[in-house]
């Protein structure tokens, strides 16, 4: 087992004027861990994952990101992440083949490998059909898992996933966490946010976050055993039951 | 570098699969440059006259017949009394109200001057100024065929006449399309370098695509540059189509070179651009982008000499045209197009508008930012 530290904080925090949205909190991914990322709405999840991707500023603590300091590296972090935001991310106006080069390029793929890399991306996603077809043109769970594909084309190191399934169906769903495995086989750490319970159980481990902080953190058969429940919902509900704030 | 090619690459195709866009490079210039100079013409034409005519003699009748015979004047009326043409202007139906006093022809004679009272609706000032002018010179112009009859043999002229003759240098006929076009060429480059710029970036904070950017390892400048280049080159065609209308439309062909108008715009664009980039650090959304660039042609506009002559102005406000760079643009295209004025006249204002496009992006780079404070 590798037990390379690829994510680490230390009581990292955030502020939006009196807002606390990321209060205090500390942990360790590993190399090619999943790591799952829980809370409710407006638990302050999608917050830490903006500062660990050099999207925003921390306000304090300490954070590191493939041996980068989130304050003063953040490029070189840009360098060894992938990220699949929330809001979906490909152009809708450019084809399947065109996002993939693009979006290779700025990562400083060079063409010719890069075009290797797309054809054999566009055949193991069965995608031969809609290669050259605009994106906006496609169903929600293929945009979805290109633009996934898309986030590790460059091989990083870790990959930010945020709410990546959310409204797609639980087949595209299944899917989707495949290619997670995958992409985890070759090495890559998951970073990654979800509402599904379901899904929590298939990551490595798991925190859940209440209120900005980090109320429980583990693997989900020990998050079960610690909160006597028989699945990752009822821990969740346990935690989440007692948050102050919701969206 | 390589990065860059990849960023035009996208940039391009985004451009050219979007038909607004498309629209907007090929139908405005056309549109502006049709519609603009024909309708927006200063030139007061059929100003409507109700004459009060109390005399009803021989020289009133001249009078009135030398008004109704020029092309700028429609008599509507007439009308016993100044009271009751009173009430056709408040109907809208005259601009202006012309009193021949009784006696008037008696007294001329007689005197050797008479009065006539001429009344102007100020509503529409430019309207009721013009007119008023106008008819000024047709009373004058009478004044001195009369006076010339009663002179027929002048012995030793006593009243010396003397006549005012205007020349209009490299304008002759004072053609307003020629005056215009350069001006709509201007406006047409800043509305496609700073409105789209700006609508183009702050569209991809709203689909969220920024942030896809702004996670990658692209750097700042590289980002600018992918952006500035093809709003550039869409400048460019806008400006070039915007002198092909210009001469397929009203045969209007620079005096000077093209390589001095096409260098001049080169360097503004880039200034304008710089001020579209400005804009979309400041708004989130499409429609505070709209709003702000709005605002900003307005001001741009306004005080950029196009409808109304910079020198007219007061003076704090023309201190201010001194930081409208489509003022420096208008009055450059306008000396170039109408006066064929060459680069070496003009270079105070080429190093201005350097002054600009550096100080406008400068700005922009500063207030870009990759990761939120």
């Amino acid at each position: 087992m590798m037990s390379e530290v690829v994510i680490h904080t230390e009581n990292l925090t955030r502020k939006f004027g009196d807002f606390v949205a990321v209060n205090n909190i500390s942990f360790d991914v590993k190399a090619g861990e999943i790591f799952g990322f829980l809370g409710a709405n407006g638990a302050g999840k999608t917050t830490a994952m903006k500062i660990l991707c050099g999207l925003l500023s921390p306000t304090s603590g300490v954070a590191s990101v493939a041996g980068f300091d989130v304050y003063k590296e953040n490029e070189q972090i840009k360098e060894n992440i992938g990220y699949m935001s929330q809001k979906f991310s490909l152009y809708e106006n450019l084809t399947v083949r065109e996002n993939i080069t693009f979006f290779g390029g700025i990562y400083g793929i060079d063409r010719k490998s890069l075009k290797i890399k797309s054809e054999e991306l566009i055949r193991r996603l069965g995608l031969g059909l809609e290669a050259d077809k605009l994106v906006g043109s496609l169903p929600l769970g293929w945009k979805q898992k290109i633009s996934f594909s898309v986030a590790i084309l460059h091989n990083p190191k870790v990959v930010f996933l945020d709410e990546p399934t959310g409204g797609v169906d639980p087949i595209t769903r299944r899917q989707f966490w495949d290619m997670i495995y995958e992409a985890s086989a070759k090495g890559i750490t998951v970073f990654v946010t979800t509402h599904y319970m379901d899904e929590a159980e298939y990551c490595d481990r798991v925190s859940i976050m209440v209120d900005g902080a980090i109320a429980a953190m583990g693997k989900p058969s020990d998050l079960k055993k610690q909160f006597g429940v028989e699945n990752m919902d009822g821990v969740f509900l346990q935690l989440a039951r007692g948050a102050k704030r919701s969206e | 570098m390589n990065k860059l090619l990849f960023l035009l690459q996208k940039e391009f195709k985004q451009i050219f699969r979007n038909p607004t866009i498309l629209r907007m490079i090929i139908i405005m210039p056309i549109l502006q440059l049709i519609l603009l100079p024909l309708a927006a013409d200063y030139e007061v034409k059929n100003i409507m006259v109700s004459v009060v005519d109390l005399d009803h003699s021989p020289y009133s009748k001249r009078l009135i017949q030398k008004i109704d015979a020029s092309s700028y004047f429609k008599l509507v009326e007439y009308s016993p009394s100044y009271r009751k043409s009173l009430e056709t202007v408040g109907d809208g139906k005259t601009d202006l109200i012309l009193t021949i006093p009784r006696g008037f022809e008696k007294t001329l004679i007689k005197e050797n001057s008479a009065k006539l009272h001429l009344a102007a609706d100020a509503v529409n000032g430019i309207r009721g100024g013009l007119g008023s002018t106008y008819l000024a010179q047709v009373v004058g112009d009478f004044n001195r065929e009369i006076r010339e009859e009663w002179l027929v043999m002048p012995r030793n002229s006593e009243i010396p006449q003397i006549e005012v003759t205007t020349a209009n240098w490299y304008n002759p006929h004072s053609k307003y399309p020629l005056f215009m076009v350069p001006g709509i060429l201007v406006v047409l480059v800043t509305m496609v370098g700073a409105f789209m710029t700006a609508l183009n970036i702050v569209a991809e904070k709203e689909i969220g695509t920024i942030e896809q950017l702004n996670v990658t390892p692209l750097k700042k400048h590289e980002f600018i540059l992918g952006k500035l280049i093809p709003f550039w080159v869409l400048g460019m065609v806008s400006i070039t189509m915007g002198i092909v209308v210009a001469f397929v439309i009203f045969r209007i062909l620079p005096v000077g070179s093209f390589l001095t108008i096409y260098a001049f715009s080169a360097v503004y664009l880039f200034g304008v651009l710089g001020i579209g980039l400005l804009i979309s650090t400041f708004s989130d959304t499409q429609q505070q982008a709209t709003l702000f660039a709005f605002f900003a042609m307005m001001v741009f506009i306004l005080l950029g000499g196009l409808y109304t002559p910079i020198e007219g102005m007061p003076r704090w406000s023309q201190i201010l045209t001194y930081f409208n760079p489509p003022a420096y643009l208008i009055k450059i295209v306008r000396a170039i197009y109408i006066k064929g004025s060459v680069f070496s006249d003009l270079k105070n204002d080429f190093y201005v508008l350097i002054a600009f496009a550096i100080g406008f992006n400068g700005l922009a780079i500063l207030n870009y930012r990759k990761r939120m404070a």
